[in-house]
């Protein structure tokens, strides 16, 4: 009896790990083991299905050697570039105007936001007939009289990448807005009012006080704007399907495309495993500061 | 009496401070107004798009209001349009999505809260390290794993098939659930689940009898959440089925993208509108509860 006793206690107290193990174990083989394989099958010679011999880096020279993947990374660039500081700009900009006590801030809001509700495909869609040349801006504004009007960067390889960031920049800016306002919420308004009897007016005072003071939110809003750039994929797919040509293929759609449309196993999980660091160098010191700050908070 | 008053104020300096401060509003509402209308515009184009004829999109401008408003392309976009060989229209892809999305919402979010309860009321040597590895999944791009998964569904007779999707998505779903019931649990007084101990409730009594019943509102955060990520999905379901087993959006984009005969860009934008509807639906009702959801990641627990 005494056996059992402890028994069923002991069990009560190795119940909590009992019930989070499952979990943990769906985590860790869904996430960490399939990196792990993704990584073994970038030293594999893999085409159409996994084979597992040993290649060393020979997968690795083929992505850096491929032009696609160089206009893959050069288009990340640019695309990441733009997309960060327009949204950021953006975001910031509405979210000072929307907390100057204005009337109908809920709608605004709710206005500015409803974008991050649509899947990127929605969006891609919307966004391709608005830009196409034939029927959407261009013609309206031929119409209205100035007909010499040409916004036909859908179709013109040089400039496609830049319609990508129009539709991602609308669809993410209202989600750095509400970063931001939740940070501008936050600080308190003596500060303000203190800097205001001073003298100093309410330009100079957001100049010098106020964005200083949004640096946590400025650093969310940039990591989880890098992360949604880099995972970029459904919207390049939507709107341009990585077209015209391969004008406007990101690492994202590189590695599906070569994964599951050119046999090129191999070669897509290198490029994946170069995706995985990229994000890894931005999210761990970022999760890392962040669990520390909680930790001693 | 009144007017005398009024007489003795400077006029001249209180005008122009008046339209000082009109100016300044003016400088507020006239660039949020504008953004506005920008913001709302494609939203505005795909409504209006989708209400015309096919003749009087090539005839007109994309922009206007239609002349004669039609429910012929909503109906083709639901019930007729071809999705590769197969011209069943969007229905079979819309239920193939509910199929996916409440199994895959119900089993994310309550395996997330069972998760967040004992990261923080039973917390054991380590708890902090599994906490870490679960919060590193919310960021994985998924192309990391892509291969894998399929090898993995492939064996565990689940490929192609919606309840393979169903795991996929509790498995990546886990992460941001057990972050939202975590963060709003470590909140909870402690004392809360202690006098609980000492009336004799266990493990699954206390979760089910006292931490549930406080936790209603961030149930709803992490079920919008969710449902909002799985509706919207695009990569799983891509890479993950194909022909008559696929979401919504891998159906939308194939409509999208046909390529023969005349484009009916009518269909296309009410496709894109069924879409989006259930998804817009849940912002439009609980807008407060998405916006928590999508700071989650970002404001300190």
């Amino acid at each position: 009896m005494n056996a059992a006793k402890s028994f069923s206690s002991r069990l009560a107290g190795w119940l909590p790990r009992i019930v989070v193990a499952p979990s943990l174990l769906v985590v860790i083989v869904t996430v960490y083991l399939f990196i792990l394989w993704t990584g073994v099958i970038s030293f594999t010679s893999s085409k159409f299905v996994p084979v597992y011999d040993f290649v060393g880096l020979e997968q690795f020279v083929r992505l850096w050697a491929t032009p696609r993947w160089h206009t893959a990374v050069a288009n990340l660039l640019i695309f990441s570039a733009l997309f960060l500081s327009l949204s950021t700009g953006i975001g910031l900009l509405m979210a000072i105007l929307l907390d100057q006590n204005i009337r109908a801030e809920g709608f605004l809001r709710a206005v500015y936001l409803y974008p991050m509700a649509l899947s990127f495909i929605v969006t891609g869609t919307a966004w391709k007939w608005i830009m196409n040349p034939g029927l959407g801006i261009q013609k309206v504004v031929n119409e209205l009289g100035w007909t010499s009007f040409t916004f036909d960067w859908i179709t013109d390889p040089n400039m496609a990448i830049y319609t990508v960031v129009i539709a991602g920049v609308w669809q993410s800016s209202g989600f750095a807005m509400a970063i931001f306002l939740a940070g501008l919420r936050g600080i308190d308004n003596s500060v303000i009012k203190a800097a205001q009897i001073e003298g100093a007016g309410l330009p100079l005072i957001y100049r010098q006080i106020i964005i200083p003071m949004l640096r946590p939110a400025m650093l969310s809003v940039i990591v989880l704007l890098s992360y949604i750039a880099i995972k970029s994929f459904d919207l390049v797919l939507a709107l341009t399907n990585g077209g015209p040509g391969s004008a406007t293929e990101l690492p994202s759609t590189f590695m599906f495309s070569a994964t599951f449309r050119r046999n090129q196993m191999g070669v897509g999980a290198a490029s994946a495993i170069m995706m995985l660091m990229t994000v890894a160098a931005i999210i761990v010191p970022y999760l890392y500061s962040e669990l520390r700050e909680r930790n001693n908070g | 009496m009144a007017n005398a008053l009024a007489q003795h104020k400077p006029i001249d300096e209180a005008l122009p401070r008046k339209t000082r401060m009109r100016l300044g509003r003016l400088l507020i509402y006239g660039p949020l107004c504008v953004m506005a209308a920008l913001y709302l515009m494609p939203l505005w184009v795909m409504v209006v798009t989708s209400l015309k004829p096919l003749d009087e999109i090539y005839g007109g401008s994309f922009i206007g209001l239609p002349q004669t408003v039609t429910l012929e392309a909503w109906r083709a976009a639901w019930s007729e349009a071809c999705i590769g060989t197969e011209c069943t229209g969007l229905k079979p892809y819309f239920t193939n999505s509910l199929l996916m999305v409440i199994p895959a919402v119900v089993l994310s979010t309550g395996i997330g809260a069972i998760n967040g309860y004992i990261l923080t009321k039973w917390r054991f040597p380590g708890a902090n390290f599994v906490f870490g590895l679960l919060l590193f999944g919310c960021f994985l791009p998924y192309q990391a794993i892509l291969i894998p998964m399929a090898r993995t569904l492939g064996l565990l007779g689940l490929a192609g098939s919606i309840p393979g999707l169903v795991f996929v998505h509790v498995a990546y779903g886990i992460c941001f659930t057990t972050l939202f019931f975590r963060n709003f649990f470590v909140s909870l007084p402690d004392e809360l689940t202690k006098a609980a101990m000492v009336d004799g409730a266990g493990f699954f009594r206390i979760f089910w009898s006292v931490i549930l019943p406080t936790s209603i509102p961030i149930i709803v955060v992490s079920c919008i959440w969710q449902f909002t990520q799985i509706w919207n999905d695009f990569l799983f379901g891509v890479s993950f089925t194909s022909g008559g087993n696929s979401p919504m959006t891998v159906a939308l984009n194939n409509i999208v993208n046909v390529t023969t005969g005349r484009k009916q860009y009518n269909v296309d934008m009410a496709a894109a509108m069924i879409a989006a509807i259930p998804t817009l639906l849940v912002y439009i009702i609980a807008g407060r509860y998405f916006v928590r959801g999508l700071t989650a990641g970002a404001v300190k627990g």
